[in-house]
């Protein structure tokens, strides 16, 4: 495992929802509250409108570490992934949203071969994930871990 | 809204078999705005869509004492055993593995263990809903 030190980041991502976004991830996901797709509905909740699934923004947020850990190869893979939802994203019919993820190092475990990678998730100034980590296993004494890659979405 | 306290360790059926195709996994990737969709194993938090399942059946449960307008997501992790792949065949087993009242709220925790075709885990799901206080 070298290339890395806690606190360098290995991917970034900025990634636009729309309604269209929501519609596409609750027909994948099964999960068709009306509260992602109605604003009548989300006004009724006392929301301040349409917002996004918490776990499409779950989902959303982990694919930059997919990218980094496919880049790594041999058994890497992601082990465990956990956040906390803090804040609503809502995804105004016109506008949409913008969601930034930058994932870091927060851990490294060359015994164990694992990493721990911190993710920073914000929509505007507001962070939307708090405590978002996913761990990395599979990682060999020889791997190279790569650095933020080029390709940008 | 009080949420019944007896639910603490109750455990619900497995849900019914999700086949996994290479078509659910490329939607669902799609969907979460994967770089390349037509990859041959699911995104990590594929695993969803079998505890929402197991979820539905705590919702409707009569039993609980809240529905699922009085529930907010707070808190999701997924520990994978093996990636996902077409073929998989999955149940979730769900469990209540904890209550805690806070006032009028209560933050109820529940795990869902999801199986392969033979019995094995794959991955386990912990899910912690804030129930509200019917305000």
């Amino acid at each position: 495992m070298s290339g890395l030190a806690v606190g360098d980041v290995v991917a970034e991502r900025e990634a636009h929802l729309t309604r269209a976004s929501l519609l596409a991830y609750a027909n994948a996901s099964g999960d068709q509250n009306p509260i992602h797709q109605d604003d009548e509905v989300a006004a009724a909740v006392g929301l301040p409108g349409v917002i996004a699934h918490g776990m499409l923004t779950m989902g959303l947020a982990v694919q930059p570490v997919v990218d980094w850990v496919a880049a790594i190869g041999g058994g890497a893979r992601i082990a465990e992934y956990g956040v906390r939802f803090t804040r609503m994203v809502v995804v105004d019919a016109e506008t949409g949203a913008d969601v930034r993820v930058v994932a870091k190092v927060g851990a490294l475990d060359a015994e164990a071969g694992t990493a721990r990678i911190d993710l920073a998730v914000t929509s505007g100034d507001e962070t939307v994930l708090g405590k978002a980590q996913v761990t990395v296993s599979g990682l060999d004494a020889g791997a190279a871990l790569p650095a933020r890659p080029a390709e940008r979405v | 809204m009080p949420v019944n306290p007896d639910l603490q360790g109750r455990v619900y059926p497995p849900t019914a078999p999700l086949l996994v195709t290479a078509a659910r996994i490329a939607e669902f990737a799609a969907a979460v705005g994967a770089s390349d969709p037509a990859a041959p194993i699911a995104p990590p938090t594929f695993a969803i869509v079998v505890q929402q399942a197991a979820l539905d059946a705590l919702l409707a449960d009569p039993d609980a004492g809240f529905e699922i307008r009085d529930v907010v997501h707070g808190e999701q992790r997924f520990a994978l055993a093996r990636p996902i792949v077409p073929g998989d065949e999955l149940t979730g087993t769900m469990s209540v593995t904890g209550i805690r009242t806070l006032g009028a709220n209560a933050m109820v925790t529940a795990e869902t263990r999801i199986a392969d075709a033979s019995g094995e885990t794959v991955a386990t799901a912990t899910s912690m809903l804030l129930v509200g206080g019917g305000s």
